[in-house]
């Protein structure tokens, strides 16, 4: 049996080998990467982990090979009878006082940490004024997610656009079964409940980037495809998104003749479900800026053939051209061919009301801004005078410190 | 020795504990009435969460009327303590005195159930309160109806006990038997004074 | 016997086997039972990962994926994982604490029975509507809304096969608390008894919570109830708290009696008594009791809020104490031994470090917080893996090879038994060590499909390549039973050189197990005689006649009624006659099993002599 602890060695070299191969996954999609102050947060709180529970295996694996290699049955002496000792007061104790002090050691940031994660209170600009919080209500849906900004009017599904470093406060809830928001590069996830128990967090992207997001509670078949987009952009690209999102009204006519027909069509066929503009409607996906999707529903490949399928198969496909099983969009009532259904592609693909779109969360221009241009003035003072009680029991703690703001964050935190 | 299990004389202090199967009976039907709390308690749980959620339909202090409750609740207890006296002629080794009492506790327990079948009735019929009213209706009649058919159940069990055991006195073989039925039946009884209180009361009052 | 029942004709075994209440057999019963579900679940488990093999795979549909997922998680933990535990726990328990039989062989049968006709239910699902499909967990309410009657099945299959594993559970607690031979104290009991006993403990608390759950899927799905109905004020919520109350102890029921596999293993195979026995002891009553307090760790995502996610976290936490005691015992039992590696002794080497893993990764996911990430992904994928296989199942077959003699008096093939281990285990790093990465990249549990360019290829391929090794041993696994069966060459009672009760009976033992009651003069009560006496353990009765309870078909009667209950509760309209029917059956036949005398019989101390098993009957 010599070949025993070399066998083991060698497959653990094997996938040690593996993991350095492959990198830590996409950067837009690891949790091991991460580009979000939640993110980050968990990042640290799991390297502390694995560091302590590295240190206990290694313990545990040394006694181990010891003990098997120094203690085989000897073979010139097979009857050797071993001394049946009962226990050792002294050793137990030391294995059971280790292991609480350790998990002290990680007890005590999971607490804090999970209390961090859980804060929504508005931010506090450097001069200790409270801003505006950006309020998003994620709905969730089999297999879509709608995303409402709350006090802008700007409603859009699939692609959440946010600014980078400035905290957006979700609210989320589902329309049907439970779904669960999850962009591992920015932040933890969070169950999407049906109505009753809202739940509400916070996303904070601290670098431009296209991130994957994916439902993270089993919703159905089509559960696997139910994948969403987190564009963070910078502040002063993120307002003027919002500003051209805002102006949409959904009757500007397209600039082709076979775009017109299908706005045509589509607001024949399609209107009572989809809608264009910051309409409240959410029997089916905000199409204000289709135009400007990267993937179609979600996981598909962006082309006119792939719309005009997912029209004339409202989603669900025969097998070998499966798209999302079991989707919701069946009960819907039209009767178009695939001529129609192109022009009404053609209407969707140009519908890119905004100059802001992906590319510009890829690019390396950065466009400061405190948003404070969406917030019309007599809004902010109401929520001034809600928010005066918590700021005044904070100021304390504010005045003794010139730290930067994301320090100050965490103190309040605390 | 097998005889012996059904010989009626000579029977020791306590006969439903005086065999190695007796005490089994005995010790695992405790046992059973632990896994059974935890039942209730997980069915108390889930209509204290639902309590209050009566989406359109009537709330517990529209419906519930405490006169009836109350009555069934003495109705019940009563039936417990006329058990307690059943078990105490089976330890004086009385069939017949035992027998008369089993009867009364079971008379006892169709009242009760009587009663209730009339306060469901009464609840669907007049406040239009059936099962599938509100999460809350839900809730109400699965925990109430939880207790009825463990009820319903205990009166079968008791009344096939005694109707087994008519024709012959107590022995060690269905002593444990008469035992444990009395056991189950002081736990419904114990059930019945929670949902009288927090059904009942705390519905009429909060 | 075995022996006799072979020569006794197919028709006779089976009834036999039917009519049993004899502890030991339905101990083979269970093991059968249990190992085909096993099968059932690796056959699932190998679709799911042949799905997997590839990005946007397409191997199987959608809808089947998730039929498939979620009746490979309830087969594992229902109909295989538990079954197999009950199987040993039957063969051996009642042998370790020196009974003749359980404290109530009749409901011992009748559980057995329950808990095939709940999987067989279960399973029927796949020919008549497509199986359950809303996962193991069941969350509402997708599970409302699943379509076809999938799901009734598993609300209905699982009610069934629950009643038997909690009668299961009180016989076994009764037995170790009423049953115990003379000298048989709770600190002399062996550790598979300790962990088997608390084990029944946890069932009996758990399971009443599942039994609520199940009933309310039904009531809502069936009788139009509206406890999870958002618009009807229902709260989906309480189906995720009934479930975990009860789930959360189900992995120590599950990990328990694995501990006490590999403390009698280890302790055997090193020659030594077990290292702080007593600290074993008081470790797997905290981890039983802690057990009940952390359910909410499996909730941590669903928003309860910071103030219980912390306390569930910490209380979560505290459960690595008593696991961390448990895992240096071991070691330190082995400190100073005289290590003999035989195939039972190699799982238990191959437990340590992978239990230590999905320890770890246990404490990682306590960790409330960090758990934001872990949750719902392939990482936790991986962490119950490295508990439930590395832990439940390596011991189950431990447990296995080490009783199989005692239970079948014949010895499996050692060799084939180290090349089983050594694929399976290797298959089991390869396929899971990588699922950590997979979930900390961004991978979602419960996916059908994964994007390619994202990644996750590599190690989804690893991870089915892995899968394969795994099914390879246990091919050689059944084809060693399969042989060493065939030859039925006998061994002795006492083969591995044992140190408890069981091994001081003939392999297979006397249907009466003891001929006279044994008296029980320490901890290892075989070792002390072997070390202190003549190696015979002394009786502690004269010899004497044995009252044995009858074989009974009622189980079964009753059993099956429940089933065919089932499926008119389920169909209802015309099929209420089926319900009608078959709750008629297990009523009737509760009237008979009451109504009927049943005093067992006795066995003459005359024939016990040359008595060497000629059956149970009466």
């Amino acid at each position: 049996m010599k070949g025993w602890m070399s066998k083991f060695k060698a497959s653990f070299a094997l996938v040690v080998l593996a993991l350095v191969l492959s990198g830590c996954g996409d950067p837009f999609l690891s949790a091991l990467q991460p580009k979000g102050e939640g993110a980050g947060m968990i990042y640290d709180l799991m390297i502390l982990s694995i560091v302590i529970m590295l240190f206990v295996f290694a313990v545990v694996m040394v006694i181990y090979a010891f003990v098997i290699y120094k203690y085989r049955q000897k073979k010139d002496d097979p009857d050797y009878i071993p001394k049946q000792t009962e226990g050792n007061h002294a050793l137990e104790t030391l294995w059971t006082v280790i292991p609480i002090i350790l998990l002290l050691i990680l007890a005590v940031p999971t607490v804090q940490y999970t209390f961090a994660l859980a804060d929504t209170s508005p931010d506090v600009n450097e001069e200790g004024e409270e801003m505006d919080s950006i309020w998003i209500n994620v709905t969730g849906a089999q297999y879509w997610w709608h995303f409402e900004y709350e006090d802008l009017e700007v409603s859009t599904s699939q692609e959440l656009y946010i600014p980078t470093d400035r905290r957006v406060y979700l609210s989320m809830v589902s329309q049907d079964v439970i779904h669960s928001f999850w962009v591992p590069s920015i932040d933890g996830k969070m169950d999407v409940n049906p109505t009753g128990n809202t739940n509400e967090m916070t996303l904070l992207a601290q670098e431009e980037g296209v991130y994957f997001g994916k439902c993270a509670e089993l919703c159905g078949p089509s559960h696997s495809l139910m994948d969403f987009k987190v564009v963070a952009v910078s502040p002063g690209e993120f307002e003027q998104w919002v500003q051209d999102m805002q102006s949409v009204t959904g009757e500007e006519t397209p600039e082709s003749q076979t775009a017109q027909e299908g706005q045509e069509l589509f607001n024949n066929n399609c209107i009572g479900c989809h809608a264009i503009g910051s309409s409240p409607n959410k029997t089916g996906p905000n199409l204000t800026n289709f135009g400007d999707r990267e993937e179609l529903a979600g996981v598909f490949d962006y082309n006119k053939e792939n719309i005009i399928k997912w029209i004339q198969t409202k989603g669900v496909g025969e097998e070998g051209d499966r798209m999302k099983p079991g989707n919701r969009m069946t009960d819907a009532q039209y009767d178009l061919t695939d001529e129609e259904a192109g022009k009404i592609a053609e209407y969707l693909m140009q519908l890119k009301p905004s100059d802001i779109n992906p590319e510009n969360a890829r690019d390396t221009s950065y466009q400061d801004s405190d948003l404070s241009s969406l917030f019309p003035e007599e809004e902010e003072s109401e929520e001034d005078s809600e928010g005066d009680e918590e700021s005044s029991e904070e100021s304390e703690d504010e005045g003794n410190e010139e730290e930067d703001q994301q320090e100050d964050e965490e103190n309040n935190e605390e | 020795m097998a005889d012996d299990m059904l010989k009626s004389t000579n029977l020791p202090q306590n006969p439903e504990r005086a065999t190695l199967e007796g005490r089994n009976k005995f010790m695992g039907f405790w046992f059973f009435l632990g896994g059974e709390t935890v039942l209730f308690a997980s069915l108390f749980g889930t209509f204290l969460a639902l309590r209050n959620s009566t989406a359109e339909g009537p709330a517990a202090n529209e419906v519930f009327g405490l006169e009836l409750v109350f009555i069934m609740t003495m109705v019940l207890l009563t039936s417990s303590l006329t058990s307690v006296y059943a078990m105490y002629h089976m330890k004086n080794n009385d069939p017949k005195k035992m027998q008369l009492w089993l009867g009364i506790t079971v008379a006892l327990g169709f009242v009760f159930l009587g009663f209730e079948i009339y306060e469901f009735y009464h609840y669907v019929n007049h406040y239009e309160f059936g099962y599938s009213t509100s999460a809350f209706s839900s809730a109400f009649y699965t925990l109430v109806g939880f207790h009825g058919a463990h009820v319903a159940f205990g009166l079968v069990w008791i009344i096939g006990l005694m109707i087994r055991n008519a024709k012959r006195g107590v022995n060690l073989y269905n002593a444990p038997k008469f035992y444990i039925a009395s056991l189950y039946w002081h736990f419904i009884d114990v059930v019945w004074v929670f949902i009288f209180t927090v059904v009942y009361l705390m519905g009429k009052v909060g | 016997m075995s022996t006799t029942a072979r020569k006794a004709g197919f028709g006779a075994t089976l009834w036999d086997y039917l009519t049993t209440v004899d502890h030991k057999k339905i101990g083979i019963l269970y093991l059968i039972g249990g190992f085909f579900f096993f099968l059932l679940g690796g056959l699932e488990a190998m679709l799911i990962r042949i799905q997997l093999i590839a990005p946007d795979n397409e191997f199987i549909s959608a809808q089947f994926y998730n039929e498939v997922l979620t009746m490979h998680g309830t087969t594992m933990i229902f109909l295989a994982a538990m079954p197999l535990i009950f199987a040993l726990m039957n063969a051996v328990l009642p042998l370790q604490i020196g009974a003749r039989d359980v404290a109530f062989p009749f409901v011992n049968a009748l559980g057995f029975w329950l808990f095939f006709f709940g999987g067989v239910m279960l399973n029927v699902s796949w020919f008549v509507t497509g199986a359950p499909d809303a996962g193991w967990t069941a969350y509402a309410p997708l599970s409302i809304f699943s379509e076809g009657h999938g799901v009734d099945f598993y609300a209905i299959g699982l009610q069934i096969a629950g009643f038997g594993t909690l009668m299961g559970g009180i016989n076994f607690i009764v037995t170790v608390v009423n049953m115990r031979a003379p000298g048989m104290t709770y600190m002399r009991m062996p550790l598979f008894t300790w962990t088997a006993f608390i084990a029944s403990v946890l069932i009996l608390f758990a399971f009443p919570a599942l039994t609520v759950g199940l009933f309310l899927l039904t009531f809502d799905r069936l009788f139009g109830a509206n406890f999870f109905d958002p618009s009807m004020g229902g709260n989906v919520i309480i189906w995720e708290h009934l479930f975990w109350i009860f789930g959360h102890p189900e992995v120590y029921i599950l990990i328990l009696p694995a501990f006490g596999v590999f403390s009698e293993v280890i302790s055997t195979f090193a020659k030594k008594r077990l290292f702080g026995y007593s600290s074993m002891v008081f470790a797997t009553v905290l981890i039983a009791f802690l057990g009940f307090m952390v359910w909410a760790h499996h909730m941590f995502t669903v928003g309860l809020g910071p103030i219980a996610n912390s306390i569930f976290a910490v209380a979560t936490m505290a459960i690595a104490v008593p696991t961390g005691i448990k895992i240096f015992n071991w070691l330190f039992t082995l400190w100073g031994g005289s290590i003999r590696l035989t195939s039972p002794m190699v799982f238990a080497l191959g437990f340590i470090p992978t239990f230590t893993i999905g320890g770890m990764t246990g404490v990682m996911l306590a960790s409330a917080a960090a758990d934001f990430q872990y949750h719902d992904s392939y990482f936790v994928v991986a962490h119950f893996h490295y508990v439930i296989v590395g832990g439940t199942v390596l011991g189950i077959f431990a447990g296995i090879i080490y009783w199989w003699p005692k239970m079948f008096g014949t010895m499996l093939n050692e060799k084939l038994n180290h090349w089983f281990f050594w694929l399976f285990f290797i298959g089991f790093h390869l396929t899971f060590f990588v699922q950590h990465f997979l979930g900390l990249m961004g991978m979602p549990r419960r996916y059908w499909k994964f994007q390619g360019e994202q990644g996750l290829d590599l190690f989804n391929l690893i991870s089915t390549i892995g899968a394969l090794f795994m099914a390879v041993g246990t091919i050689i696994f059944i084809y060693n039973v399969i042989v060493t069966q065939t030859k039925g060459q006998k061994v002795s009672g006492d083969p591995w050189d044992g140190r408890t009760l069981e091994w001081a009976i003939p392999s297979p033992p006397p249907f009466y197990n003891f001929k006279q009651e044994p008296l029980v003069r320490g901890l290892d009560p075989l070792w002390v005689e072997k070390m202190e006496g003549d190696g015979k353990i002394k009786p502690a009765e004269p010899l004497g006649d044995i009252h044995m309870p009858n074989r009974s078909f009622v189980p079964f009667v009753m059993s099956l009624g429940l089933f065919i209950a089932g499926f008119g509760v389920m169909y209802q309209g015309g099929y209420w006659i089926l319900a009608v029917i078959g709750f008629a059956i297990t009523a009737g036949s509760m009237l008979y099993r009451s109504f009927k005398d049943d005093l067992g019989y006795h066995v003459h101390k005359e024939d016990l002599e040359d008595e060497e098993g000629d059956g149970s009957n009466g």
